[in-house]
């Protein structure tokens, strides 16, 4: 057993067995998660990036102990997840994007305490530590709000507070900042950058599917699709994977039957995804070399196409995911949301 | 940002073992009894309908010239009632509504036990009804005129905490197998309601419906529990009673340590399903 690991798993796999309830013979299975192995040491922040559906959810629940794997092992804390939960529930929290818990008829402060309590923490501790929280995340003036009266935003800050109040060893954030606007999500960010840079043995892992938080937040990322690890590595490593190409943006008229496929056809040319926009269309490029852009821009003159404007840019995490997967995350979601259950 | 500022640094020992059962109950109980004040809307719903149905009842006794006592007995059930409604609503669909609100998943990630939960409820729920039954046995002994003559307080304590007891830990049970058999809470909930308050006897004495479909209907603690009350409160309830207080009380006991550890076994068979196969944890939502 590695002792410097916070988080070790092997060959992890889930799969959900779907009875379907009129004809209980039958069965359909889903694989959520397959062959992940991770090694996450103490004091990372570590990064699972991917769509919806890809399987960072069910990954987070088993490795908070309230989901068994169906193959492979996990160990959190050095401590196997379905061997020794009771071992492994103290030194963790999670927090999830969304979540509506605790009480709307308490307040603040007393659902924090609350939950708290949960954790053994000694109550004035618990209340000196609801106080410290709230005002670094910005939140010490509703303290006394109920939370049925906090907005979506300051919901979330609660939630986040009340996963840091145990000073847990291993935190997990399931998509924090999920339905937060541009502010509260910026807030939460720099808290959990905060926390890491005061407590350096502590480790947290966080999925997201926002590639901006993952880059900007993340020491090392895993990029997950369909239940399986695609690349892990940091997002400079990641993103210097396709330094060796170059990548253009180009916004254009009407594409009048222009495809990817057809653009890909060209020499040079490794990739051409095409995305409406509103009165035109979006062309993302991934060229060999600079070199076949002309020819690119000789076929968009053939069709008719005029150029709006041209960028050439830096590769970003979405380069690597669309790289890895082959279609943007956006479309991907869009593909694991029909195959839900 | 400097490491002083942080004022979390230092670790702090906490709690584990009995204390942190504890803690755990307290801290649970805390949303019920606090929380449930706040929302003063209960003295509406709560004693001023309560003290309606009792009221038709009580006319009803008196229109047909039923003894006196039958009014005392309503007043009582109407009282009882609200335990009944608060382990119904509150207690058996409550991890129901935990599961759907997402504390379900924290309260079994947590370091606590899921028992400590389940007790921390049921105390909340008894002391919050506690009042609320105050409440309207006050109301209605005040507009009906209810005249009590306690035979023995000893065994009237005895019997009352013996059957909020074995109720609320028939509670506990049913809240693990509302959530293991999936279906949509309410609907349980309103299944159990009414056929409860013929068979528990809630507005006259249980002995008139028949030994057997009485016997039966013990199984509920409040339909022993009632009829002890009843008989230790007013002169003729012994007469007008269904078995012996003595042995009410024990069987009560008996359903009492037989609820709490079918809940505890149901409890531990439910979060283990539940981690097996994934989806009782999930939200509809």
């Amino acid at each position: 057993m590695n002792t410097d690991l916070a988080i070790e798993t092997h060959n992890l796999g889930r799969i959900y067995t779907i009875r379907n309830r009129r004809e209980r013979r039958v069965r359909r299975e889903i694989v959520a998660l397959q062959d992940v192995n991770l090694q996450i040491p103490r004091g990372e922040l570590f990064g699972l990036l991917g769509p919806n559906g890809a399987g960072k959810t069910t990954l987070i629940k088993i490795l908070t102990t309230l989901l068994a794997p169906t193959s492979g092992w996990a160990r959190v804390a050095g401590y196997d997840v379905v061997r020794e939960p009771q071992k492994i529930r103290p030194r963790i929290n999670m927090v999830s994007g969304g979540e509506s818990s605790g009480y709307g008829l308490l307040t603040v402060r007393e659902n924090l305490w609350m939950f708290a309590q949960f954790y053994g923490l000694p109550s004035r501790e618990a209340n000196r530590r609801i106080e410290e929280l709230l005002r670094r995340i910005g939140l010490e003036d509703r303290i006394h709000t109920k939370s049925s009266d906090l907005s979506t935003g300051l919901r979330q800050k609660m939630n986040i507070v009340r996963g840091f109040l145990t000073d847990p060893e291993i935190l997990f954030l399931d998509e924090p900042t999920l339905g937060l606007d541009v502010n509260a999500a910026r807030d939460v960010r720099r808290f959990v950058r905060e926390w890491l840079d005061v407590h350096p043995d502590r480790t947290v892992l966080l999925t997201t599917h926002y590639m901006v938080e993952a880059d900007e937040l993340c020491d090392r990322v895993a990029i997950i699709n369909q239940g399986q690890v695609l690349a892990c590595d940091s997002p400079e490593n990641l993103k210097r994977r396709l330094e060796r190409d170059a990548l253009f943006e180009i916004e254009i008229t009407s594409p009048n039957g222009l495809t990817g496929a057809i653009l890909e056809a060209i020499p040079g040319v490794r990739r051409a995804l095409l995305t409406e926009t509103n009165g035109g269309a979006r062309l993302d490029l991934t060229l060999v070399a600079d070199s076949a852009l002309p020819d690119v821009i000789s076929v968009l003159t053939e069709r008719s196409v005029r150029v709006r404007h041209l960028t050439k840019r830096e590769p970003t995490l979405e380069d690597v995911f669309v790289e890895l997967v082959g279609k943007p995350m956006a479309e991907a979601e869009k593909r694991e949301d029909e195959d839900e259950p | 940002m400097s490491r002083e500022a942080w004022a979390l640094s230092a670790p702090v020992p906490k709690a584990t073992g009995w204390q942190l059962f504890l803690k755990t109950v307290v801290a649970r109980a805390y949303p019920r009894v606090v929380g449930q004040q706040r929302e003063r809307s209960w003295i509406f719903f709560d004693v001023f309908l309560s003290v309606l149905a009792i009221s038709a009842y009580v006319f009803v006794y008196r229109a047909i010239g039923a003894p006196e006592e039958y009014v005392g007995f309503v007043i009582v059930g109407g009282a009882m009632t609200a335990f009944w409604l608060n382990v119904l609503w509150s207690m058996s669909s409550q991890l129901y509504w935990e599961k759907e609100s997402g504390n379900l998943a924290l309260y079994i990630m947590a370091p606590n036990s899921m028992m400590a939960i389940l007790l921390g409820m049921a105390l909340g729920g008894i002391i919050a009804t506690s009042l609320r039954a105050l409440v309207i046995l006050l109301v209605g002994s005040l507009i009906f005129h209810v005249q009590y003559a306690v035979g023995s307080i000893p065994a009237l304590v005895i019997i009352f905490l013996l059957t909020l007891t074995a109720l609320y830990g028939l509670g506990m049970m049913s809240a693990s197998l509302f959530l293991l058999w999936g279906r949509e809470a309410w609907h349980l909930a309103n299944l159990a309601q009414e056929p409860i308050y013929l068979l528990s006897g809630f507005y006259f004495p249980v002995k008139n419906l028949g030994f057997w479909v009485a016997a039966v209907a013990s199984i509920i603690p409040l339909t022993l529990g009632l009829d002890g009350m009843r008989q230790l409160l007013f002169p003729s309830g012994a007469a007008l009673g269904f078995l012996d207080v003595r042995i009410e009380i024990v069987i009560l006991t008996v359903l009492s340590v037989l609820f709490l550890v079918a809940a505890r076994a149901l409890l531990g068979y439910m979060e283990r399903k539940a981690i097996r196969e994934g989806r009782l944890l999930e939200s509809r939502r």
